[in-house]
């Protein structure tokens, strides 16, 4: 019996050293080539300095939108903002001044057959940070298009991407001072890109369910007053 | 604005002392010849909402502007 064990034990001996050989073999393959090629240089992300970056844009940007605005973001983590055209406006094809390289042009709200409330603006956007715009009619609740747009770091300092709220403020401002040129250059896409279109149908409830209740604690404070 | 450092403040001056305002004209063209969109932050006067005013020239600055904002061009994501 004991002497059974023992061949058994020599034969998987065999068996698996050239399996071990291999991985020695490997191993130092790879240690030597590590040796060979130098390091780059550690990359220096620090999580506090991002942190910060995000503090002081979401400063800047409380300081630039309306108080509504700014609520809406901090609450729901995106602003609306109403669009420019009238029905019976250019587009962006023929504005002065437009820029527009992209496939973008601003939403006709006409071309589906969507009428606006009395006071509302025919099409809005939405703005998220890191993501397309989204315009849609807030009278339907429609979703139009969504435009794709970036901000990218031109000075080659090796960070990318602006703060999420420094984002947010370049959308809004680019928006609201010449949406013909933002517009224009973005690249247009139907919902659902990269956009989940039920995600923003809950966001566009939210964000009646967030106006429902502000306008319910405004009557409630002019009511108390 | 400023990928990795949010906002930066590149630099200020009382636009009517000449050698300020020489300083903000230099930054203002050198910040735009980068690439860089400027714009002002404005309330309209009529319904008191805030908006944003783009701006290609230091002379289209709003004299009662206290701040222009540089940010990246916006390009087709």
């Amino acid at each position: 019996m004991l002497l059974a064990l023992l061949v058994l034990a020599l034969m998987a001996a065999i068996l698996a050293a050239p399996l071990a050989a291999r991985t020695i073999a490997r191993r130092r393959a790879e240690s030597s080539k590590r040796r060979r090629i130098p390091r780059a240089a550690p990359i220096s992300y620090d999580p506090g300095r991002e942190r910060r970056a995000e503090q002081r844009a979401r400063e800047l940007l409380r300081s630039c939108v309306n108080d509504e605005e700014w609520g809406m973001y901090r609450d729901l983590g995106f602003i609306r903002v109403a669009g420019r055209h009238r029905p019976a406006g250019r587009r962006s094809t023929d504005a002065r001044g437009t820029e527009g390289r992209g496939t973008g042009a601003v939403p006709d709200p006409e071309a589906t057959g969507s009428v606006a409330r009395t006071g509302e603006p025919p099409y809005a956007y939405l703005v998220y940070p890191h993501k397309p715009i989204l315009a849609y009619v807030p009278a339907t609740a429609q979703l139009l298009s969504e435009y794709c747009v970036e901000f990218p770091d031109i000075s080659g300092g090796g960070a990318t991407r602006l703060p999420a709220s420094d984002d947010v403020l370049a959308k809004w401002m680019a928006l609201t001072s010449d949406e013909n040129r933002v517009i224009g250059r973005a690249n247009m896409h139907l919902v659902g890109r990269q956009l989940d279109p039920a995600r923003v149908r809950r966001d566009l409830w939210r964000l009646s369910e967030w106006e429902r209740r502000r306008g319910t604690q405004d009557s409630i404070r002019i009511r108390r007053a | 604005m400023k990928p990795g450092h949010g906002e930066v403040l590149l630099t200020e001056g009382d636009r009517r002392v000449r050698e300020d305002e020489e300083r903000l004209v230099a930054e203002f063209r050198r910040q735009l010849d980068e690439g860089m969109w400027a714009a002002v932050p404005t309330e309209n006067p009529g319904s008191g909402r805030r908006e944003a005013e783009m701006v290609r020239d230091y002379s289209e600055i709003p004299p009662e502007a206290e701040r222009v904002i540089f940010f990246p061009r916006a390009a087709g994501g």
